[in-house]
C-alpha cells in the first residue's frame, strides 16, 4: 500500500491551496441542537468556536420538549449533557443574550459585531442558587413554559440551564422600570446583581460563520386558528409538551387551565398552518407534527391509561426510520382513534369551558364532538428574524423566508464561507438538525484546513502525584448549593461527622463547591492537606462529576480518586419536609462514599495513536461525497466500489424534484473523486476481513485480483440500498408494468410507449408498509410525483392517476404534490388489503389495456381504469451484503436491515462502535440532498477523529485477573460491543479485554462464575464497602477496613 | 450505589445486603428498549432478579424484599412514588427474619450457603436459563413457565438444599425427620437428596443410629 502514499510534498502543496485564509475561529450562531451539535463537532476538530445565541441559555426549543420520538427518550435528559460538554470544552466559548449585529468582510475573514443584552447579572459571580428569584417580588409570564405558569422578574431560564446564571426581564423589574424595589441585590450572598448594567459591544474576528437559527413555532393566536387565544382549553402542541413535562407549569400533570382538572377526552388537529395555501398559512408540510402528535398520543396514554384520544388528521406522513411502527403502536393503543377528515371548531360551552369539532367521515357524514382539551399540532416557520439574519449575513431567502441553499449542497448559503444548519434550511427534524450540523462543521473544515488547530487551546495539568505507597488521606467537601441542601440537611453537622470517619483527614462545607472559587479551594486543599482521595458531597455525578474530576487533576492527583456522594437529589430534594431524616441519610450517603473511596484506584486513560486516513465502503453519492469531503479537510482516503463503476443507484436517476440533472452532477463528482490525488479508488473491491478499533483499523479488499490490507483510523459506511422487484401487479409478466425507476428510464430515453402514453396509472407502497417491510420507503411518493409531473411537461394531455395510501410529500416537497394536483394529476386513495387489482383488458374504443380496478374511499365505490402503463412504487430494500458488513465492523442492522446508528436522536451518523461512522440509504431510504448531508455529516464527525493524534479510552473499564479466569467465555457472550476475546497465554487461554473497544458498563462482570473479570472504579470491593456501609449497625464491625487493607 | 447498568448487579451484592441484614433491596435502571449501551443488560437484571427471587423464597426469606424497577432518567417523580411504595411495602413485611420466622443463625447459614454457591448458579444461568435478549414478556413468560420450575428444582434447588443440609450436619448428626424440621424441607425430598449424596460418598448413613452424618465428623466424633 505505501507505494500509492502520495509524496510530501505534494502533500503539503495541496495543503496550502486549500485557502488562503487567515482565521481559524469559528462563529455559530443559535444553539440550539443543531448549533449545539457544530460547535462540539467544531471543537473536537481543533477550531476555536463562538457560540452565539439571543436566548438566556442554551439548548433551544429541543429545551423545551419532554420526549422525542420514535423512542420516547427523554428530551432533556439527552440534550442536557452535550449543554455541559459545550460548557467545560477549552475551544467552545457560549455567548448567551448575545445578538448579532454586523458582519463584515468575507470568507475566511469576517468581523463580527456582538450586542451582549445586559442580564444585569454579573455571570462570573452568579452561582445559580435561585435565593434572588425566591425573593423577587414581580411575577412574569414563564417564556421557558409557553407562558402557562408564572416566573420571577429575576430568574434562571430552565432548572437545567448553561449557563446557570439567572437574569432580569427588564419590562417585568420594579427597579428597572421605576426603582421601587432592590430585593435581590439584598439576597444575594455573592454580590452577583448589577442593576446598572449596560449593554455591552464585542468584535470577534472568524474564518466562517455556521447558521443554526432554528424554527419558530406556527402561531395560531394571529389569526385565533380553531379559536385558540379565545378558548382556553385549546393548547398548541408546544404548550401540551409543556404540559405533559415533569418541569412543566403542572409539574407533569395535564390539566386544563380553566378549572386545574385532568382532561380525559382530548383532540389534535393536524397541519395547522402547514399545508395551506391561504394568506397566514404556510403551503408545505412540516414534517414533523405528523410522528410528534403520535408521541403526545402516546405520553397522554401512559399519564392516563383512560384518555380517549382523537387525532384528526390529513395524511399520516411516517416516513422516517421506524416511524410507521411508532405509528402502529399509537394507533393500536386502546381509547385512540385516528380520524381522517377536515375539521372546523364548533363552539366553546360556557359551563364546562370544553370544545366542539365539527368533523366528517364517508361513513358517518357530518359530526359535532365536544371534547375536554384540543391540541393544535403546529408546523414549523422560519425564525421570527429572517429578514434580519439575510441582511446582516447577506444571504439569500427562499420566498417562504427559509435560508436558501444549494441543492447539490444544502448547507452552502449563498454567501461564500457562510453555512446553514438545521431547521433554518427548512422544515426539519432533530436528527437532521444534528446530521446538517455535522455537515456544515466539514464545510467549515474544508475552508479552514490549514488553519485547524492553530487557535484552539488544550488544557495544562500540574504532573499527577503517585500516592501508590501511601494509606488514605480523605477530603470531604460537603456543598449547601446555596440554599438547596442547606435549607434542609444540617450541612454542617454532616461535615463534622464526615470528619470523624475513617481515613477522613479533612472535611469542610462549601457554598458552592462547583463554584470556580470553591473548585481552585478543593484542589489547594489537596496540594496543603496531601489528599488523596475526594468525596464531595453534593448533586449528581451525570452533571458534575467531569468539573470535580478536573479539579483533583488540578491538584495534582489521579482524577479517578474523586467520589461523589449525592444529597442533593438523593436526599434534600426528596426529603424536604423531614430535616432530621434528611440529615441522617445525608450522613449515610457520606459515610457510604467515603468508605468506598478508600478503595478507589488510580486509572489511567490510554492515549492511542489514530492512523489519519480513512476508509469509504461505497462509492455511490454518499460514499463519494464523504471522501472528498475528507480529502478536502486534508486527510487520505481509501475509497472501496463493489461495483465496476462509481456512482451506486443515482446512475439509475436522471432529474429531481427541484430540477437537478443527476446524471451531469455524478459525471462531475466522479471526475473530481478520481482527479484528487488524496483518494485512493479500488473499483470491483469486497471486503475479506476487517480488525481493530477507532484509529487503528486494518481491512483486506479484495479489489482486481489481488488482496491488500488497509490500515485506517475511520470507516465511513455508505454502501447504499436497492430496488426491490416486485412480484406484484403483473410486474415481469407484462412490460406495460415497471417500477418508477424504469419509468424514469424510459422518459429520459424518450420511448413512445410512455410519452405517448394516453393514460398512466402509479401504483404505491409496492413491497413496503406491509408485514414483510414493516417501513415507509421515504422516497416514493415524491419520486412518483416527479415522474409524473415529467411525462404532465412531455405530454400535457396524458391521464396520470396516482393509487397512493398517504401522500408523503413531507417538507417542501408538498409544493409538488400541490402543483401535480393542479396540473391534472389523479389522487386516488386506497387501504392495506384492499389494494388495486391489475389485469390486462379492453378498453371501451377497443386499444388493449391494463384494467386497474380500486375502491375510492372518497366517492366511495369501485373505480375502474384504463392504463397504457402501470408503474409501481417499489420500496427500497437493503443489500444483502449489510449483514457481512455487519460481521467484518461489529456494527448492527435493524430488522428492517438497514444499518442501526449509536442513537436516532442525536448521534444520526456514528455508530455505537468508535471511529465508524454511517451516510446515505445504508442508513434509510432517503433524498439525494439528504444523502448529501449525510455524506458531508459523517465526513465532519469523522474528523474530530482524524483532527486529533491520539484518542483517549475511558480508564473505567474491565480486565481480567488471568490466574482467576477459566477461559469458560461467559463474559464474552454478554460483551455485545466484542470488547472481549480468549488469547493463548503460557497458562493456557484466557479472556482478554481489549481496554479501547469495552464501554466499561460490567455487564460481563456479574456472569463471571470465577470472578475474573472486573470493572475497574466499581469493583466488587468497592461496591460490598458501600453496602456494609449502609446498614452499618448491622454490618460485620471492620469488614470494610480489613477489606481496605487487602487491597 | 449507582452502578453502571443494571446488568452489572451481581447476585451476590443482594446476598450481601440480606446477610448485612437489610430489610429490602431495590434494583432501578433503564427501561428495557432504551439501553444507553447496546449491551441491553436490563434484561439480565431482569432475568437475575427473578431467578434470585425464586432462590429467596426457597430458603424461606419473602421474595417480595427484592424489586426491580423501570425508570427513566426523566421520571422523578416515578421514582420517588416507587421508593415510597418500596419502602412502604417492606414496612408491611416487617423484619428481616423474624418475619420469616428464621432466627438470625439459620438466617445467615442459609445466605452463607447460597452465597456460596453464586458461581454454580452463574454456570447454570450461562448454559440452560439465558433467554435470547427481545421482550420483557418473553422473559417472564421463561422464568414464570413450568420449565423453568422444572429447571430450577433440578439445577439449583437440588444443589441449596444438599448444601442446606451438609450445613446442618457440620454440627452432628441429624435423622431424616430432624432434618426435614429443621430445615423445612419435606421427608421425602429430604430422603431423595441424602440418597443422592449419600451415592456419591459426601453423606455417610449409620445404619444401626438411622442418623446421617458427614464423614470428617464422623471421625472427629470418635476422636
Amino acid at each position: 500500500m505505501e507505494k500509492e502514499l502520495i509524496d510530501k510534498e505534494q502533500f503539503e502543496q495541496l495543503r496550502k491551496s486549500l485557502g488562503e485564509t487567515n482565521t481559524a475561529d469559528v462563529m455559530v450562531v443559535g444553539a440550539g441542537i443543531s448549533g449545539i451539535q457544530a460547535s462540539l463537532d467544531l471543537a473536537a476538530m481543533g477550531f476555536k468556536v463562538y457560540l452565539v445565541d439571543k436566548a438566556p441559555a442554551i439548548g433551544g426549543h429541543m429545551a423545551q420538549l419532554d420526549k422525542t420520538f420514535p423512542t420516547n427518550d427523554c428530551s432533556m435528559c439527552i440534550e442536557s449533557p452535550k449543554f455541559i460538554e459545550c460548557s467545560r470544552h477549552p475551544n467552545i466559548e457560549i455567548m448567551t443574550y448575545t445578538e448579532v449585529e454586523r458582519v463584515e468582510g468575507e470568507a475566511g475573514e469576517y468581523k463580527v459585531s456582538l450586542l451582549k443584552k445586559p442580564r444585569y447579572i454579573d455571570e462570573e459571580k452568579c452561582t445559580g442558587c435561585g435565593v434572588c428569584v425566591e425573593y423577587c417580588p414581580a411575577l412574569v409570564p414563564d417564556e421557558y413554559n409557553q407562558d402557562l405558569c408564572l416566573s420571577k422578574a429575576v430568574h434562571i431560564y430552565f432548572s437545567q440551564a448553561v449557563p446557570l446564571v439567572t437574569y432580569i426581564e427588564r419590562d417585568k423589574c420594579h427597579f428597572l422600570q421605576d426603582e421601587r424595589c432592590t430585593i435581590c441585590e439584598g439576597a444575594c450572598k455573592t454580590k452577583a446583581i448589577n442593576l446598572f448594567q449596560k449593554p455591552e459591544r464585542v468584535e470577534v474576528e472568524v474564518g466562517a460563520i455556521v447558521l443554526a437559527p432554528g424554527f419558530e413555532p406556527f402561531d395560531p393566536e394571529l389569526r385565533n386558528d380553531y379559536g385558540y387565544g379565545i378558548m382556553e382549553n385549546v393548547v398548541t402542541s408546544l404548550d401540551y409538551e409543556r404540559l405533559l413535562c415533569a418541569t412543566g407549569p403542572y409539574e407533569g400533570e395535564i390539566l386544563r387551565s380553566s378549572d386545574k382538572k385532568h382532561p380525559h377526552k382530548i383532540a389534535w388537529i393536524q397541519c395547522v398552518g402547514s399545508r395551506q395555501v391561504i394568506e397566514g398559512g404556510n403551503s408545505y408540510c412540516s414534517g414533523v407534527c405528523c410522528a410528534y402528535t403520535q408521541k403526545q398520543v402516546i405520553l397522554t396514554k401512559d399519564h392516563d391509561a383512560d384518555a380517549e384520544c382523537t387525532i384528526f388528521h390529513n395524511d399520516i406522513r411516517a416516513f422516517g426510520k421506524d416511524f410507521e411502527r411508532f405509528y402502529q403502536r399509537a394507533e393500536n393503543l386502546p381509547g385512540v382513534r385516528f380520524i381522517r377528515s377536515y375539521v372546523s371548531i364548533g363552539k366553546e360551552i360556557p359551563e364546562s369551558k370544553n370544545v366542539t369539532i365539527r368533523y366528517s367521515t364517508t361513513d358517518d357524514g357530518v359530526k359535532e364532538e365536544e371534547f375536554d382539551m384540543v391540541v393544535l399540532s403546529v408546523g414549523l416557520n422560519p425564525p421570527t428574524e429572517f429578514e434580519a439574519l439575510s441582511s446582516t449575513f447577506g444571504i439569500e431567502l427562499t420566498e417562504k423566508g427559509f435560508c436558501k441553499t444549494n441543492p447539490m449542497n444544502p448547507m452552502e448559503t449563498s454567501k461564500k464561507g457562510v453555512f446553514v444548519s438545521g431547521a433554518f434550511q427548512g422544515p426539519i427534524d432533530i436528527p437532521e438538525s444534528v446530521v446538517t450540523a455535522s455537515a456544515a462543521d466539514a464545510l467549515c473544515g474544508q475552508l479552514l484546513a490549514h488553519q485547524r488547530g492553530n487557535l484552539a487551546t488544550a488544557r495544562e495539568y500540574p504532573e499527577e502525584k503517585d500516592v501508590s505507597g501511601e494509606d488514605p488521606k480523605i477530603g470531604v467537601f460537603v456543598c449547601h448549593c446555596g440554599a438547596n441542601i442547606g435549607r434542609v440537611v444540617d450541612v454542617p453537622s454532616v461535615v463534622e461527622y464526615a470528619a470523624g470517619l475513617p481515613n477522613v483527614v479533612h472535611a469542610q462545607e462549601a457554598l458552592f463547591a462547583c463554584s470556580t472559587d470553591n473548585a481552585r479551594q478543593i484542589s489547594d486543599t489537596i496540594k496543603e492537606k496531601g489528599l488523596n482521595r475526594v468525596v464531595v458531597a453534593a448533586c449528581t455525578p451525570r452533571t458534575h462529576e467531569p468539573l470535580f474530576r478536573d479539579t483533583l487533576r488540578e491538584g495534582g492527583i489521579n482524577q479517578y480518586f474523586y467520589d461523589m456522594a449525592n444529597i442533593r437529589e438523593h436526599c434534600s430534594w426528596v426529603h424536604s419536609k423531614e430535616k432530621d431524616v434528611a440529615t441522617k441519610k445525608a450522613k449515610d450517603i457520606v459515610r457510604m462514599s467515603v468508605a468506598r473511596s478508600a478503595l478507589l484506584q488510580p486509572l489511567e486513560e490510554f492515549q492511542l495513536p489514530v492512523d489519519k486516513r480513512a476508509l469509504v465502503v461505497g462509492g455511490g453519492i454518499a460514499g463519494m461525497t464523504s471522501a472528498l469531503s475528507l480529502a478536502g479537510q486534508g486527510f487520505e482516503v481509501f475509497l472501496l466500489e463493489k461495483e465496476a463503476e462509481l456512482g451506486g443507484i443515482a446512475r439509475r436517476l436522471h432529474y429531481t424534484l427541484d430540477g437537478m440533472d443527476v446524471q451531469s452532477y455524478l459525471k462531475d463528482l466522479v471526475k473530481k473523486v478520481y482527479q484528487n490525488p488524496y483518494v485512493h479508488v479500488a473499483t470491483n473491491a469486497t471486503i475479506s476481513e476487517a480488525s481493530g478499533y477507532v484509529g487503528n483499523f486494518v481491512t483486506k479488499v479484495k479489489a482486481e485480483n489481488a488482496v491488500r490490507e488497509i490500515h485506517h483510523g475511520i470507516a465511513v459506511i455508505a454502501t447504499g440500498a436497492e430496488e426491490y422487484k416486485p412480484t406484484e401487479y403483473l410486474y415481469g409478466q407484462d412490460d406495460r408494468v415497471m417500477t418508477q425507476l424504469e419509468l424514469e428510464e424510459q422518459i429520459v430515453k424518450g420511448a413512445e410507449k410512455v410519452i405517448n402514453a394516453d393514460s398512466l396509472v402509479m401504483i404505491q407502497c409496492v413491497g413496503c408498509r406491509n408485514k414483510e417491510r414493516n417501513y415507509c420507503s421515504r422516497i416514493c411518493c415524491s419520486e412518483s410525483i416527479k415522474n409524473a409531473l415529467k411525462v404532465k411537461e412531455k405530454n400535457p394531455n396524458a391521464d396520470i392517476f396516482i393509487l397512493f395510501r398517504d401522500m408523503r410529500t413531507y417538507g417542501l416537497r408538498e409544493d409538488y404534490y400541490r402543483e401535480a394536483a393542479d396540473k391534472g394529476v389523479k389522487f386516488i386513495r386506497y387501504e392495506q388489503g384492499a389494494e388495486p387489482e391489475v389485469a390486462p383488458g379492453k378498453s371501451e374504443d377497443g386499444r388493449d389495456v391494463l384494467k386497474v380496478t380500486a375502491i375510492d374511499y372518497v366517492l366511495g365505490k369501485k373505480v375502474e381504469l384504463d392504463a397504457d402503463i402501470v408503474t409501481l412504487a417499489a420500496a427500497v430494500i437493503p443489500p444483502a451484503e449489510n449483514s457481512d458488513i455487519s460481521k467484518f465492523f461489529k456494527v448492527p442492522v435493524n430488522p428492517d436491515g438497514f444499518f442501526q446508528e449509536a442513537h436516532v436522536k442525536l448521534r444520526p451518523v456514528d455508530f455505537a462502535a468508535d471511529g465508524i461512522f454511517l451516510c446515505g440509504i445504508a442508513h434509510y431510504p432517503k433524498h439525494i440532498p439528504e444523502t448529501i448531508s449525510q455524506a458531508y455529516g459523517a465526513a465532519g464527525r469523522a474528523v474530530t477523529i482524524l483532527s486529533r493524534d491520539t484518542v483517549t479510552a475511558s480508564g473505567a473499564v474491565c480486565e481480567v485477573r488471568e490466574d482467576d479466569c477459566v477461559a469458560c467465555g461467559a463474559c464474552i457472550t454478554v460483551c455485545k460491543y466484542g470488547a472481549i476475546e480468549l488469547v493463548d497465554t503460557p497458562k493456557g487461554k484466557k479472556a482478554r479485554v481489549n481496554p479501547v473497544i469495552c464501554k466499561g458498563d460490567g455487564l460481563c462482570n456479574p456472569k463471571c462464575p470465577a470472578s475474573a473479570i472486573y470493572l475497574k472504579h466499581f469493583t466488587d470491593d468497592e461496591l460490598f464497602s458501600q453496602i456494609d456501609q449502609a446498614v452499618p449497625s448491622l454490618a460485620k464491625a471492620g469488614k470494610t477496613a480489613a477489606q481496605g487493607a487487602k487491597n | 450505589m449507582r452502578v453502571m447498568c443494571t446488568g452489572r448487579v451481581d447476585p451476590a451484592y443482594v446476598i450481601r445486603a440480606f446477610e448485612n441484614g437489610a430489610d429490602g433491596v431495590y434494583v432501578g435502571g433503564c427501561w428495557p428498549g432504551e439501553c444507553h449501551y447496546v449491551t441491553e443488560g436490563n434484561y439480565h437484571a431482569l432475568g437475575m432478579i427473578k431467578l434470585t427471587k425464586r432462590i429467596l423464597k426457597l430458603i424461606g426469606i419473602n421474595p417480595e424484599r427484592l424489586r426491580l424497577e423501570w425508570l427513566g432518567a426523566s421520571e422523578g417523580i416515578r421514582f420517588a412514588e416507587v421508593m415510597n411504595d418500596v419502602a412502604a411495602k417492606v414496612r408491611e413485611i416487617g423484619p428481616l427474619g423474624k418475619s420469616e420466622g428464621l432466627d438470625e443463625g439459620l438466617l445467615k447459614s442459609r445466605l452463607e450457603t447460597v452465597k456460596n454457591l453464586l458461581p454454580w448458579i452463574k454456570l447454570v444461568e450461562r448454559e440452560r436459563l439465558r433467554v435470547a435478549v427481545g421482550s420483557v414478556e418473553e422473559y417472564e413468560k421463561f422464568y414464570d413457565s413450568e420449565e423453568m420450575d422444572k429447571l430450577f428444582r433440578e439445577l439449583i434447588a437440588d444443589k441449596i438444599d444438599t448444601s442446606l443440609i451438609m450445613a446442618l450436619l457440620k454440627d452432628g448428626p441429624c435423622s431424616n425427620a430432624e432434618i426435614s424440621q429443621k430445615l423445612g424441607i419435606e421427608t421425602g425430598e429430604v430422603a431423595r437428596l441424602v440418597g443422592i449424596s449419600v451415592r456419591q460418598g459426601l453423606v455417610k448413613l449409620d445404619e444401626k443410629q438411622k442418623v446421617l452424618l458427614l464423614p470428617g465428623v464422623k471421625e472427629q466424633a470418635r476422636a
